[in-house]
């Protein structure tokens, strides 16, 4: 499977995001610069790692949402490719308007940082399929902005088609519907909280984020 | 020779906290009155915070050499030597004063500081602790000054992307009016790319990088001066603030950068910020500098030469580049939206020229700086030695169980998940033991292999205080032990000196005793400090901090799968004492919250015995027969018992027979001592090698049931204890409307 | 020529920091305080001299960057 990872001023898991592809597909993936202005040919998956691009300045995500790639980005989706964004990705994502929804001020105010037990909600899915038959995960997280907030009348539909992908065992951050994880109408596009490449590993973070990964490379 | 240069006073030589026989030395060596931009200079380099002139004396005292250090203490960070042609780098430091002042910001900034100074040496930072202080819990400050430290640390390491992974918590009254807030950072690095402040040579270009100069932190005495300008209210000190977006691209910069081969000399611009960092580069390499302060990036209009070379602005550094390299430096780190500028040129002067506006505004030697800083050896005196406490002297209570809640639910004992959980401890995905995880040292792996680092922060003030030289000898020990209990061989320290007022014989004889009893553990234990830095001065109105000389230390884990947590621990496993019980008292956390008095002699330290019960412990985790060791501190076996117990979901039966009471058995704070959890068969194996290696082992319990118990009796039930111990700290924190 | 743009979560948009203000607020005492919300201010320095072309063009930066529609309002204020 060909993938790249997207990279702006103030990513951090980067290179997290690069080892858990390149333990998963046997390749190490592309490693794109928020300047350039055209992707990689012929990529399977794209995937928009955690961070603080731009320093979570003016909003999580607001100013990586708008910067050279994402035209190149936006235009690949609509290919229907595969696109995962984690964490400040997943801010990016609905920054970008890719996803539906807003990631607010968790409730509690504070950063949280914790293994967080989820509930897989859908895995019917590109994302998810590997995990048939197993309902709850465990996956870290470590967020200040994970606070899911949509309207009602688009958490009636995401809800109704079966976007919402994960939600929390145990709510951390005041999302709404305990959401951790959406994906867009066509079911390619992917944002969560959690961080499935901080999970592929026994002497890190334990390894219930692999299916995640081994679901894309089933679909690819 | 004229006295004073044009408007300069004997107050204002008197504000830059110049005494008259170092104001002489200056006019000596400058063969003329100094200039304001040149006092400034000499002001912050013979500060005690740069020139350690109260501490230098002692300090010589550290062993610092060792088949495993590569660089010892002088340049910004300790080096080791972690095998395979890999090195750990690494340093602690303080920002006390500034966390006091403006918590979240004196906090942020800290860790931004020893971040640089990590990275400034080549190697990628992975991994970050604090060893933090802070006064009473009840005290009115303290909430406030908690919330603050903690959302710094998180709001500045977070962003950069190093997991925050340990570090330690404490309150004491003694801590009222100076907290304490010392970061820890390590990094990784290939052990033939290091880089140094020294290495530079005449002729070449210095780039500066990174953030513009304001007027931040200027130092303090001198604002404080109303003849210095009539502008007083717009040049008043102002706090640092730190911006972790501009150094997380620094560190990405400056690491590309080093990948290139451009670089003669580098270093990062930290306390004194441009005035250090570019003296300590040409005094190291014995050339000159030439500035032109016009070209200093600069974040505010009508900026003074004083104000450029004083400023404390963060996330800057100076780069010495090989001639004709600039513009590699240059495309770099445009790339990464950083401020860069070729501001001057290294000369074969032995003279810092600066020229500002056309005109030369400081030409100074540079050597005196460093060569004649000067150096005092301040009076000391030894505290008095106090009684040694047993157990045979303190009142039996009636309830083991009872007093084990107390202790366990104290606030030094008190879970910190409160804390922990805002820093993120997983970011770089190696960390295979941090906060969260019951070990008694973090444990981060090696990236791309199995090796991995242990890490640690330790200090007990209450022994340092009792007894400086025996305090001092424990916190080594202390360290080395939380290191042995992983599994890990433990390398080395960089240490963090916090002291009161070093004019004062009692405060000095604190701090001598506990310098000279660190030395000689680290001799005993081949255990070296590679780095490390001395906070004096932190006491209100008289009254000083208890001593505090916190240690870092890094030790290797060859195999991360042949390591040991103090959880994991199941029904019907045996628990085993390593190390002699004698029930000492004195300065327990026994007497601190049960009977709230702090007398005593510090518990003693054999430093032999320390030796071979560590690699007695350290060999059994290896062969694979320990299923959970923890080391015995604070609140002695029956707190350690219950943190293994917490951490396994499991009771433990504690069994207790002999003439030792039982309070001293339960309580006592002998040292090296550890707790260890094993299957009957792995027991029985370990008690036979200790009865060969002379080692002292003894069967203390069973785990099993839903409490800790001792004999059968003084049951504390595990949820109730569970519940009070992570409810302390949220309690405390959530309190509303009471300040 | 000089913007200021106040940036503020939509009505009916939970609000954990306004409402944590309002908490602090009574907790010392100002039980007046029937609600907070906070927002932010954005100040823009622009060249030239026509203000309503001017505003248009913030408007634009407001829709395009300095706020998110969907959870967000903003006011233009230009001076």
């Amino acid at each position: 499977m060909k993938s790249a990872v997207i990279v702006f001023p103030g990513s951090n898991c980067d290179r997290d995001a690069h080892d858990a592809l390149k333990r998963v597909t046997g390749q190490a993936p592309a490693m794109v610069w928020h300047q350039d202005t055209t992707l990689p040919e012929g990529l399977d998956f794209i995937m928009i790692p955690g961070g603080f691009s731009y320093g979570d300045y003016l909003r999580c995500g607001a100013m990586a949402s708008r910067s050279a790639i994402m035209p190149a980005v936006i235009a690949h989706a609509a290919t229907g490719a595969p696109i995962l964004g984690v964490c400040n990705g997943f801010q990016i994502l609905a920054e970008s308007g890719l996803l539906p929804g807003a990631l607010m001020r968790n409730a509690g105010l504070n950063f949280v940082c914790e293994k967080a037990p989820l509930t897989v909600a859908n895995s019917n899915t590109r994302f998810t399929s590997a995990y048939a038959g197993r309902s709850d995960l465990t996956i870290p997280i470590a967020h200040h902005d994970g606070n899911y907030n949509a309207d009602e009348e688009t958490l009636e539909r995401i809800e109704g088609e079966g976007q919402i992908i994960f939600r929390y065992g145990r709510n951390p951050n005041g999302s709404v519907h305990d959401i951790a994880g959406v994906m867009n109408e066509n079911g390619n596009i992917m944002g969560m909280m959690p961080h499935p490449e901080r999970a592929v590993d026994v002497n890190h973070g334990g390894t219930d984020g692999l299916a995640l990964f081994e679901s894309l490379l089933g679909s690819a | 020779m004229t006295q004073y240069a044009e408007g300069i006073t004997a107050e204002i030589v008197k504000e830059h906290g110049l005494s008259d026989e170092e104001y002489a030395i200056i006019l000596d060596r400058m063969g003329r009155a100094p200039n304001m931009n040149e006092l400034g200079i000499f002001s912050v380099m013979w500060s005690e915070h740069c020139s350690y002139k109260s501490s230098r004396l002692h300090l010589g005292k550290f062993p610092t050499k060792g088949d495993k250090v590569i660089q010892g203490p002088g340049e910004n960070a300790g080096v080791i030597d972690i095998g395979d042609g890999q090195a750990c780098v690494f340093k602690m430091e303080s920002h006390n004063h500034p966390s006091y002042i403006e918590p979240y910001q004196g906090a942020a900034t800290g860790v931004g500081g020893i971040l640089r100074d990590v990275f400034t040496m080549g190697a990628r930072p992975i991994a970050a602790l604090n060893a933090l202080r802070f006064g009473a819990h009840d005290h009115p400050k303290t909430r406030q000054l908690v919330s603050g430290v903690v959302a710094g640390i998180g709001g500045y390491g977070n962003c950069v992307g190093v997991p925050t992974v340990g570090g330690e918590t404490n309150f004491h009254e003694g801590y009222d009016g100076n907290i304490l807030v010392n970061a820890m950072a390590v990094g990784l690095a290939d052990a033939d790319k290091i880089f140094y402040a020294r290495g530079a040579e005449a002729g070449q270009p210095i780039v500066y990088v990174g953030s513009k100069t304001g007027r931040d932190g200027i130092h303090g005495a001198t604002m404080a001066s109303a003849e210095f300008d009539d502008e007083s209210e717009e040049k008043r000190p102002t706090v640092q603030v730190g911006d972790p977006f501009v150094e997380k691209k620094l560190i990405e910069a400056c690491l590309e950068l080093m990948s290139t081969d451009a670089i003669a000399a580098i270093q990062d611009m930290g306390a004194a910020g441009l005035t250090s960092s570019a003296i300590e580069m040409a005094d190291k390499g014995g050339i000159g500098i030439e500035l032109n302060m016009d070209t200093v990036p600069q974040r505010e209009t009508n900026m003074t030469t004083y104000e450029m070379m004083l400023s404390e602005s963060q996330e800057r550094m100076l780069v010495i580049m090989k001639p004709g390299r600039e513009d590699v430096a240059m495309r770099i780190f445009k790339k990464w939206e950083l401020d860069v500028a070729v501001i001057g040129q290294t000369t074969d002067t032995g003279r810092m020229v600066l020229n500002h506006h056309g005109e030369v505004v400081c030409d100074m030697p540079i050597a005196p700086l460093a060569d004649d800083a000067p150096k005092y050896d301040r009076p000391h005196f030894a505290p008095e030695v106090r009684a040694q406490i047993s157990a045979k002297d303190v009142a039996k209570p009636a309830h083991m169980g009872n007093v084990l809640l107390s202790l366990m639910t104290s606030p030094n004992m008190a879970s910190k998940a409160w804390i922990w959980n805002q820093y993120d401890r997983h970011v770089m995905a190696d960390t295979a033991a941090s906060s969260e995880d019951p070990s008694d040292a973090a444990v981060v792996r090696v990236h791309g292999t199995d090796k991995a680092l242990a890490i640690t922060t330790d200090c007990t003030p209450r022994y340092c205080f009792a007894d400086p030289f025996e305090g001092g000898k424990q916190t080594v020990a202390e360290a080395w032990r939380n290191l042995t209990a992983t599994g890990a061989d433990p390398i080395a320290i960089t240490d963090c000196l916090n002291f009161g007022n070093p004019e004062r014989p009692e405060i000095m004889g604190q701090f001598v005793g506990c310098v000279e009893g660190m030395a000689e553990a680290c001799r005993a234990l081949d255990f070296p400090v590679v780095s490390g830095n001395v906070s004096l001065y932190n006491e209100t109105n008289g009254v000083a901090i208890p001593p505090t000389p916190a240690v870092g230390a890094v030790g290797l884990i060859p195999n991360i799968n042949q390591r040991a947590g103090f959880g994991g621990m199941k029904a019907g496993q045996i628990l085993l004492a390593v190390g002699d019980t004698r029930g000492v008292m004195g300065a327990s956390l026994y007497l601190r919250v049960i009977e709230e008095r702090e007398d005593g002699g510090s518990p003693p330290v054999d430093l032999a015995v320390e030796k071979v019960n560590g690699d007695f412990v350290r060999g059994q985790i290896r062969s694979g027969r320990v299923v959970a060791c923890h080391d015995i501190s604070d609140g002695g076996l029956a707190c350690a018992a219950a943190d293994m117990a917490l951490a396994s979901g499991i009771g433990i039966k504690l069994a207790h027979e002999g003439d030792l009471p039982m309070h001293g058995f339960l309580f006592g704070e002998d040292q090296a001592r550890y707790l260890i959890a094993a299957d009957k068969e792995d027991a029985v194996a370990m008690l036979q090698d200790a009865k060969a290696d002379d080692i002292p082992l003894m069967v203390v319990g069973l785990a099993g049931g839903d409490a800790i118990s001792v004999n059968g009796a003084h049951n504390l039930d595990l949820v109730k204890l569970r519940e009070a111990w992570e409810g302390w700290l949220p309690d405390l924190m959530n309190k509303v409307g009471e300040d | 020529m000089k913007a200021r743009i106040h940036v503020y979560l939509k009505p009916g948009v939970l609000d954990p920091q306004g409402a944590a203000v309002a908490g602090a607020l009574h907790n010392m005492g100002y039980n007046e305080v029937e609600a907070a919300r906070q927002g932010k201010l954005i100040e823009l320095d622009l060249t030239g001299d026509n203000a309503d072309a001017a505003k248009a063009r913030v408007d634009e930066m407001c829709a395009k960057l300095l706020s998110n529609p969907v959870i967000e309002s903003y006011s233009i204020e230009m001076s």
